[in-house]
């Protein structure tokens, strides 16, 4: 017998939660796609400058609408063909990545922090406090959809800017939510009654006793609201409300694209494509986490 | 059951309100003077002393705030920017073409998401289940507006099948009644108008469908998994009754009560999803409406149809809850 046969007589109900938790992410072979999705996506969003092969917002008039590489006109200079302006594709939407990255942590930190705060403030303290947040929270979610964001955005103006702000308000009430319940769970167990009896104040009993206790769904949340900001800052883009020209954004390049569907289709396919493909990693991977460190969903 | 409806009914005043109040209170958090905002660059200095004057602008903003909750209880959302007409007439004209296009699109979420989640469930890891799950992932993960793009291309540009935009062919006449274009034609006996207008509808609701039809579908997995691995299902094999019964006589019932409040959910995907896919196809509704607005900055037209569609929203919600209530006695009494 081998190493591993003698490592294996070791009770696996043993070894740290953590490990285990590991163990059964890495087991779930779509959840390990989706996590290697997630990583080429932020690798490609952080060395974009590296790795694109022109500037993505460098226009050429002798450039103009090459088709990709596999088609008979197409060339190596530009590989996935270029736009109207003579932009090479490739670079624009290896940017494209750094924008929708930016957009999504930006956003989501964004309802993260307001999120927690308010769903443990909710949670702990109860009563008035509880009662206003989430009526409050409420409100937020009688908007359907991305018509919140929309509204929000056509009042500041449009800009990637309060694309941001648009989408972080949207999506507070998921993590108030979330945060309220652990929150609510947590406060009933003896070890939060105990830090109140050695005189341990709020703050330090709700940020280092009860919140880490809360971090397994809210890490879920936080990868999969990672693929909804993608999508949303791509649809509001996409509808001239978030990324301007000449800003390489997947979803303002799918609207520039709408004009040129008769001569042109690659100059629409691409963008979405990537689109779908980040949003899916980030979703496989969510949801695998969901399965290895939510016991209560999993199925 | 009459309580709890009183109750969930009680329950919508403050959200409604506080809706009301995020809907007043971003007109004034706009930077720039809300006359000019509401009336357009072009207005007169008349015409802007009038609107102050009528919406109180001048006042205190909590009494302002007061006027605005008074008018709209008298159904009054104010006129738009650009053709001056009042927006709950341009409302009622445009929403039976949404509700029309939301209502296709979530009976086709219901009919492949209720029938994949079903034999995903039944062969649950057969080849089938894997496909369709990672189908219905890729389906939560899609980018409608791409879709519906590609859908253009493939069947109104290359394959010449559909109608690329809008919700009936020029050359055909129908009398319009309710303005469902399809309850139209079947009313007036116009079949080439309801083959016309059914043909139209097709790719703006497959397009707009595709989000609610992979969440329908998981959620009647999951649901569906959960109720089989139950004793009263085992006692039904027991019996000897045919998969069939035991699927749709039995477990079907209790799986779709979760379900059944997904599908609701889903009206949000739909009304919000609607503004993209109407945009797209040019279907004549109030989330093309709302767009145009915001493009023309009709600050009027977005505050009145926010209002309504945020309105709608939760008012199916409502009955989407004593739907719920209904058959599931067990939450009604609570």
């Amino acid at each position: 017998m081998t190493m591993k046969s003698t490592k294996a007589f070791k009770n696996p109900e043993d070894r740290h939660p953590f490990l285990q938790q590991l163990d059964q992410l890495w087991r779930n072979k779509t959840a390990v796609a989706g996590m290697i999705i997630v990583i080429l996506f932020v690798l490609t969003a952080i060395f974009a400058p590296l790795i694109s092969p022109h500037d993505p917002i460098e226009t050429s008039l002798y450039d103009q609408l090459k088709p990709p590489i596999w088609h008979a006109d197409g060339s190596w200079k530009n590989i996935l063909g270029t736009d109207d302006l003579g932009r090479d594709l490739l670079s624009r939407l290896i940017h494209g990545a750094r924008v929708s990255m930016a957009v999504a942590v930006v956003s989501v930190s964004l309802a993260f922090v307001i999120g927690t705060l308010l769903g443990s403030v909710s949670g702990y303290y109860k009563g008035f406090q509880d009662n206003l947040i989430m009526r409050v929270m409420d409100i937020i979610l009688a908007f359907p959809y991305i018509l919140l964001a929309i509204v929000v955005v056509a009042y500041l103006g449009p800009s990637l800017r309060n694309a941001m702000i648009a989408i972080g308000i949207t999506y507070v009430p998921r993590f108030a939510r979330i945060v309220r319940g652990s929150v609510l769970e947590e406060c009933e167990k003896d070890y939060v009654t105990a830090a109140r009896a050695v005189g341990a104040n709020d703050v330090r009993i709700i940020l280092i006793d009860i919140l880490p206790n809360c971090l397994g769904p809210l890490i879920v949340q936080t990868t999969l609201s990672f693929a909804s900001a993608i999508l949303d800052a791509a649809a509001l883009s996409f509808l001239g409300l978030g990324a301007q020209p000449p800003t390489p954004e997947w979803g303002a390049m799918i609207a520039r694209s709408r004009s040129l569907i008769l001569r042109a289709s690659w100059v629409m396919t691409f963008p979405g494509l990537a689109i779908l493909l980040a949003v899916l990693g980030f979703n496989l991977f969510g949801d695998g986490l969901r399965d290895a460190l939510d016991p209560r969903l999993r199925d | 059951m009459l309580a709890y409806v009183v109750r969930r009914i009680l329950i919508l005043i403050p959200t409604l309100l506080g809706v009301s109040i995020i809907v007043f209170l971003m007109l004034h958090m706009t930077p720039g003077d809300p006359a000019e905002l509401l009336m357009g660059e072009r207005a007169t200095d008349e015409a802007l002393e009038q609107i102050r004057e009528h919406l109180g602008l001048n006042e205190p903003l909590h009494v302002q705030y007061g006027m605005f909750l008074k008018r709209l209880m008298k159904g009054d959302l104010g006129e738009t920017i650009w053709t001056r007409q009042k927006v709950w007439t341009e409302v009622k004209e445009r929403f039976p073409a949404t509700i029309e296009l939301s209502v296709c699109a979530l009976f086709i979420s219901c009919f492949f998401g209720i029938v994949l989640g079903i034999i995903s469930a039944t062969k649950q890891y057969s080849l089938f289940d894997y496909l369709s799950m990672l189908g219905a992932l890729v389906g939560v993960s899609m980018p409608i507006f791409w879709l519906g793009l590609v859908f253009m291309l493939i069947f109104s540009i290359h394959l010449a099948w559909l109608p690329i935009s809008g919700r009936l062919s020029v050359d055909i006449t129908l009398e319009t009644i309710t303005n469902f274009y399809i309850l139209d034609a079947l009313l007036t006996r116009n079949w080439p108008a309801l083959r016309d207008a059914l043909w139209h509808i097709i790719m703006p609701a497959f397009t707009l469908s595709t989000i609610p039809t992979a969440i329908v579908a998981r959620m009647t997995r999951s649901a569906m998994l959960d109720v089989l691995r139950q004793d009263y299902i085992k006692t039904a094999k027991a019996k000897g009754l045919s998969q069939f019964m035991v699927i749709f006589k039995h477990a079907l019932r209790n799986a779709l009560i979760p379900v059944v409040t997904t599908i609701g959910l889903q009206f949000g995907v739909l009304l919000g999803g609607a503004i993209l896919t109407e945009t797209i196809f040019a279907w004549p509704g109030v989330g093309k409406w709302m767009y145009d607005a915001v493009m023309q900055r009709d600050y009027m037209v977005i505050q009145g149809g926010t209002l309504f569609i945020a309105s709608l929203f939760v008012g199916i919600n409502l009955i989407v809850d004593v739907l719920y209530a209904v058959i599931n006695p067990r939450i009604s009494v609570q």
